[in-house]
């Protein structure tokens, strides 16, 4: 029995190892990462630096050990004739290794502390940023500029379940990446809006739970651009798998100018989307609109081309309740040459053209239609 | 049956310990945790009300005061700091405010709670008039500005030139309106 | 005393008998040993390639959650209570358990919990989704209806382990047999008085932390809730109080199974008997104090973070003793290789091996990347399957003899170890991989860079859970038509009062106290 055991011990063992390097020898071929990521920053690098020195200190034990044990298990088996002796404790070897493998921890324990001393390291940023963990999306602000933005999966639903193939950046890529500065010290402010996420850069070495009612900080200096991706490393309900961390980092210039950008978007949206408008605003606005783009069909005083284009003076939807009408805009209406406003007009003209056929020509439903309104509408179709 | 009675001893005993560690769990291990808290500033909370002291002000040293405002979850209104950040000496007492506006049709009550950055420079930031002391009920579409006066500790570590201080509003409407929590 | 079990099922439901309920706890940890299982299959399946193929992301969540709880809570605490039950009578010379009434009751109690809990599954909202660490919000204020039956499911888990417990410290405090002073006794019922203790100061704080959810659920109370006051980072530091104790439960009694069987297969007694005894007392204490290790990322200042990863370090120590203590006892022996021994070498090495990664996972600053990976996953198999399931499979081959009287085949044995132990690593091994190239675990589907060794991992998988299946075969092959062996000491190197008494062991054993001299 104990021959043929060795034999099944050898050939599985040697199956065993084969099976791990083809593994591996695949893994390599198809440039697939084994290892951590080395990162682009000082606080990856350092955990990377520690994680490398555990894994020797560990292979060096682990092979000095079972090395002996291997050894043993050749050398003193029954089938060789072993005969059994009887010794069972040893002060000085039982000691001794107790006091060993302490030393060797108390030296690791002094990388530890400086690795850790370097993630803490958060004074004296360039720039915040606060980071905010939604069920399933995160929510990058730019704190004092005024500028904050929702960044959400890009992948279609379509991919996920298998109807359509799945793209090269498959669950890596969203909405809207955050972007940062090259060679600035950048400091995440990171809390949880819901249940508690975490926000993780593999590449910055960055990983940090978002709790809610709870600010923690952490940080990430590079000065090589390109686009890092992360995970949502906490458990949060269904979407935990679905919502990834995408960080662009652009060389400075780049980055002012993104942020330029992303400000007037702001001033933009403040001043329109987000402004609440006056009756007399919105009539100003909604004619313009109108001429520019319905009255070639519904005539510039509403009447339309009896038979051909409905006129829009005294409309059952011009009359009904605005939902109905801000849908047509929106929707079209299938199977005539009305078309969808959707992607054509924004939010502020939709409403005011709307706004405008609701009480022009002697149309007087004299209520207000907010471009919010139509952002409502849109989100909750 | 000298056995039996020893069995029914050590399993009172015993039983004893399980009931203690279950009032550990309940009793105990909250309060402590707020105590570690308070002294390790894990988690940034800010204390409460703080009696002013006469300390001179600092003015050779200038500190950032950062705000921060974030609505949980289902919270509609709008909040949000009217300044972004304020520069302070230490010592020296400011009063800075927070506006909010209950957006909705119905009266609401919400709690704002505090975070510190750094977590563990809570201890060096003394509020001795605070919105967050209490719950704040806001009638439909009524607006309110949110006092806080503070003052930065000249204790303050040397390494440390920018505090961030975030309040996160909570929707407690249903919570304060149940029976149990009026209880509290 | 001397009459034999009751007929019918009432010799099961009213027994007061240490073997009946032993085998009850084995059989019972069993069954939920393979429904754990199935939802691991059902997990790997999914995994099996990117996208969602077989089921939702909600019922994934509800799978690993399941999954986690059945398998700690309904399969290895269980199995050891069970290898308790039977052994520690007699290796310590008592007649019985203390408290044999009580005994019973632990034992009945059980199945309710899990069915209470598996039925979740069926209710409307599905069953916990939270993961089996239930870290609130997510499992209070976002919780599906179901978590109420939860709660009261680990309510009496809670009071059959606590009650399990007690017996096992009465049992041993008072029972042993004249002579048997405690530096006599077998390590696996130090090992387990250890546990015991550890199991009695910790599962009342687990009822505490799910009592607190309740009261936050349904009567407005705010233990964990920011907007009332409370903090749901303190959720965590009340969970791993209990929880990190909690893996020493699981695995020490599996240490103390692994000490009787390297010795007996070495013929040569264990080495360094009382600095084990002590190593585990020391792995026990330090147990208490490192429990934010697990709270790495969750934003504590530094010098919290340092105490944790020092105290954390600390415990290499120890268990780096016990494993020296094993391979010393093993050298000059006279070895021999049946099954339960090729597992327990099979758990020194991979046991060890996961001892190593936890090492890594100590060290705070690589934690910030391992956290909550499938580096974590893949480390905790290690320590829990090749540790736990492995010493507790040796065990089942090792006095089954006992027990029942009949040997099993030993080639379907080895057959069975070498599926397992291969299939153990196919599936574990690569899950290091992915963790570190950044998969974090929980996830329901994944980027297409981690296909390759999700599909490795799964095929792994379905050969280790073949192997359970083997190993229910043997089982069953060996009580119905193993051959019968009726030598007391069954093996040639067992020592201890237990190989004293006839094989099979009679219903009752040590009626009139052996004398240990």
């Amino acid at each position: 029995m104990s021959k043929r055991a060795k034999a099944l011990f050898l050939s599985l063992l040697s199956l065993v190892v084969s099976l791990s390097f083809a593994g591996s020898a695949i893994a390599a071929s198809t440039g697939r990462e084994l290892n951590m990521p080395q990162g682009v920053t000082e606080v990856s690098q350092a955990a990377y630096d520690i994680h490398m020195i555990m894994v020797w200190v560990c292979t060096v034990i682990g092979v000095g050990v079972f090395g002996f044990m291997f050894y043993v298990m050749y050398a003193h088996r029954k089938s060789r004739g072993a005969v059994a002796e009887n010794f069972h404790e040893n002060l000085v070897v039982e000691l001794l290794w107790t006091i060993v493998p302490a030393i060797i921890l108390i030296v690791m324990a002094v990388p530890a502390t400086t690795a850790l001393m370097k993630v803490y390291n958060t004074e004296n940023p360039d720039i915040d940023i606060k980071v905010t963990g939604y069920q399933w999306k995160w929510q990058y602000e730019y704190v004092g500029e005024g500028v904050k933005f929702m960044s959400e999966l890009n992948t279609s639903s379509d991919e996920i379940y298998g109807r359509a193939p799945k793209g090269e950046h498959y669950l890596r890529e969203v909405t809207q990446p955050l972007v940062i500065p090259a060679g600035k010290k950048v400091r995440f402010l990171i809390t949880g809006n819901d249940v508690i996420h975490s926000w993780w850069v593999p590449d910055f070495g960055v990983k940090r739970d978002a709790v809610p009612g709870l600010f923690t900080s952490a940080w990430a200096k590079t000065d090589q651009p390109g686009i890092y991706v992360g995970e949502c490393t906490e458990l949060c309900g269904l979407g935990h798998a679905f919502m990834p961390v995408v960080v662009e980092v652009k060389e400075e210039a780049e980055y002012n100018e993104w942020l330029a950008g992303k400000k007037a978007e702001a001033a933009e949206y403040a001043s329109t989307i987000g402004k609440t408008w006056t009756f007399d605003e919105l009539m100003v606005r909604g004619e313009e609109v109108y001429t520019r783009s319905c009255a070639s069909c519904h005539q510039a005083d509403g009447k339309g081309i009896p038979g051909v284009f409905p006129a829009l003076k005294g409309s059952p939807i011009a009359l009904g309740p605005p939902e109905g009408h801000i849908g047509i805009l929106i929707n079209g209406v299938a199977g005539t040459s009305m078309q969808s406003f959707a992607d054509q007009l924004s939010e502020v003209d939709i409403a005011a053209v709307v706004h405008y056929e609701r009480n022009a020509w002697g149309n007087d439903v004299g209520d207000v239609v907010q471009p919010v309104d139509v952002l409502n509408y849109k989100q909750n179709q | 049956m000298e056995a039996n009675r020893s069995n029914r001893t050590l399993l009172g005993q015993l039983l004893l310990l399980a009931a203690g560690m279950f009032a550990f769990a309940i009793f105990v291990m909250p309060p402590l945790y707020d105590l570690f808290c308070e002294i390790t500033g894990l988690g940034g909370k800010t204390k409460g009300v703080y009696e002013a002291v006469e300390v001179k002000i600092d003015t050779s040293r200038e500190v950032e005061v950062q705000f921060l405002a974030s609505n949980n979850e289902s919270m509609p209104w709008v909040f949000q700091p009217t300044e972004h950040h304020v520069v302070v000496h230490p010592g020296e007492a400011r009063k800075v405010t927070f506006f909010a506006h209950n957006t909705t049709g119905r009266d609401m009550v919400a709690q704002a709670i505090p975070s510190m950055v750094p977590n563990n420079t809570a201890d060096y930031f003394h509020k001795t008039e605070c919105f967050c002391f209490n719950n704040q009920p806001l009638a439909a579409g009524e607006k309110a500005e949110l006092d806080l006066i503070f003052i930065v500790d000249p204790d303050l570590p040397a390494s440390v030139n920018s505090l961030t201080l975030s309040y996160t509003l909570f929707d407690i409407t249903d919570s304060v309106s149940s029976p149990v929590a009026q209880l509290q | 005393m001397a009459h034999g079990p009751a007929k019918g099922i009432g010799r099961w439901l009213f027994t007061t008998n240490h073997k009946d309920i032993g085998t009850l706890y084995l059989w019972f940890s069993f069954a939920m040993f393979l429904l754990g299982g199935f939802f691991a299959m059902v997990i790997r399946a999914e995994l099996f390639q990117p996208g969602m193929q077989l089921v939702k992301p909600e019922f994934f969540n509800q799978m690993t959650t399941m999954h986690g709880l059945v398998m700690v809570f309904g399969a290895i605490m269980p199995a050891f209570v069970g290898l308790a039950n039977w052994m520690i009578p007699m290796m310590i010379g008592a007649p019985d358990m203390a408290l044999p009434r009580m005994n019973n009751l632990s034992f009945w109690i059980l199945p309710f919990a899990f069915a209470i809990l598996t039925s979740t599954l069926f209710m409307d909202g599905g069953g916990p989704n939270f993961g089996w660490t239930f870290y609130a919000p997510l499992s209070t204020t976002y919780a599906p209806d179901s978590v109420n039956y939860f709660i009261f499911a680990m309510h009496i888990m809670g009071a059959s382990s606590i009650m399990g417990s007690i017996n096992i410290i009465a049992t041993v405090m008072n029972m042993r047999a004249p002579g048997m002073t405690y530096m006599k006794m077998p390590l696996f019922v130090w090992t387990w008085v250890i546990t015991a203790f550890l199991l009695v100061a910790v599962m009342p704080v687990l009822a505490g932390a799910v009592t607190m959810m309740l009261m936050d659920i349904n009567f407005g109370t705010s233990f964990f809730n920011a907007a009332g006051g409370g903090d749901p980072v303190l959720f965590q530091h009340v969970f791993w109080f209990f929880g990190h104790p909690e893996v020493y439960i699981i695995i020490l009694p599996a240490f103390g199974v692994v000490s009787q069987i390297i010795p007996t297969f070495s013929r040569k007694p264990l080495f360094g008997y009382s600095s084990m005894v002590y190593a585990t007392a020391a792995i026990a204490f330090l147990s208490f104090i490192v429990w934010a290790h697990h709270m790495f990322t969750v934003g504590m200042p530094i010098a919290g973070e340092l105490y944790f990863m020092y105290a954390t370090m600390l415990i290499a120590v120890p268990t780096g003793v016990k494993v020296f203590n094993w391979i010393t006892t093993m050298y000059k022996g006279s070895l021999t290789f049946e099954t339960p021994m090729l597992f327990s070498i099979a758990f020194v090495i991979l046991f060890t091996f996961g001892g190593f990664t936890g090492l890594m996972l100590s060290i705070a600053a690589a934690d910030m990347q391992y956290h909550d990976t499938y580096f974590v996953v893949a480390h905790f198999h290690y320590v829990m399957v090749a540790g736990a399931v492995f010493s507790g499979t040796a065990a089942i081959y090792y006095w089954l003899p006992k027990w029942c009287g009949k040997m099993y085949n030993e080639t379907m044995g080895q057959v069975q170890f070498w599926v397992a132990f291969v299939g153990f690593n196919i599936a574990f091994m690569p899950q290091h991989f992915l963790g570190l190239a950044g998969m974090p675990r929980r996830y329901a589907d994944y980027g297409l860079q981690f296909a390759d060794w999700n599909m490795v991992s799964s095929v792994g998988a379905f050969i280790y859970g073949g192997a359970q299946l083997m190993l229910l075969f043997n089982v069953v092959m060996t009580i119905r038509n193993g051959k019968p062996v009726s030598d007391p000491k069954v093996w040639e190197g067992a020592e201890g009062l237990e190989w004293t008494v006839p094989t099979p062991a009679p219903y009752h054993t040590f009626a009139t106290p052996p004398t240990v001299k």
